[in-house]
């Protein structure tokens, strides 16, 4: 499976490391706090990208379970911290309807 | 399979350069909104592109050696197949949706849309 036409994973696998140290990048740079959350993103959905280019690069496709479940991780956590930033607490509804109950 | 193996070369290298584009574009860009513009739809088209040349891949053993490969104790390339289609679902889904969020949080908390503006609009 691996290496059958040439240095396909190994370009892509440098393509991907290079985009994934310019969003790091921009994530120490941002000015806000939603340029860090986005190049974070980025670099969530590169990850998952990596593991599953090196996945097929060692010959490993049991890999790909491990991107899979980094790219639900990586989404739920991006929600999260938005709904942080957003709304400056993780359960804005259901604090205010206890908060109105009471 | 000479023709399978090319276009996924094509595929994972336009996938990884769109990668690299959009790398360029969220360092480079100057507001934040441009910067979700290169981020979220190079992510986007970019691991669609490298997922489907990785899913053509996971095909290659069984279009080289037929059904046969299937008895064998290597991988199941269809069940490979689908996981690495199952990944290309999920980022086509999330990915939009978490940028979509993102540009609405930033918009309610009052990130300043395009600061030029002023200087080129009215002008005509």
């Amino acid at each position: 499976m691996s290496s059958s036409f040439g240095m396909m994973y190994e370009v892509a696998l440098a393509g991907i490391i290079v985009t994934m140290a310019l969003a790091l990048s921009r994530a120490v740079l941002g000015p806000t706090v939603f340029d860090r959350i986005l190049a974070l993103n980025m670099f969530g959905t590169k990850t998952v990208l990596l593991i599953a280019v090196a996945g097929f690069w060692m010959g490993r496709p049991d890999f790909m379970d491990l991107a899979l479940v980094y790219a639900l991780v990586n989404f739920t956590g991006t929600i999260a911290v938005l709904r942080f930033s957003r709304y400056g607490n993780l359960a804005s509804d259901t604090v205010r309807a206890s908060r109105g109950d009471a | 399979m000479w023709v399978l193996n090319a276009s996924c070369w094509g595929l994972l290298g336009l996938g990884t350069f769109l990668c690299v584009i959009g790398g360029i574009g969220i360092v480079r860009f100057p507001e934040f909104y441009a910067r979700t513009h290169a981020a979220s739809i190079t992510d986007t088209m970019g691991a669609g592109l490298i997922l489907t040349g990785l899913m053509g891949q996971a095909l290659l053993p069984l279009v080289e050696h037929g059904w046969a490969v299937l008895e064998t104790p290597t991988p199941n390339p269809l069940l490979l197949c689908f996981k690495v289609a199952l990944l290309g679902i999920f980022i086509l889904l999330t990915s939009p949706t978490s940028g979509h969020a993102l540009v609405k949080a930033a918009y309610a908390r009052g990130v300043a849309v395009n600061p030029q503006a002023g200087e080129h609009d009215g002008s005509h």
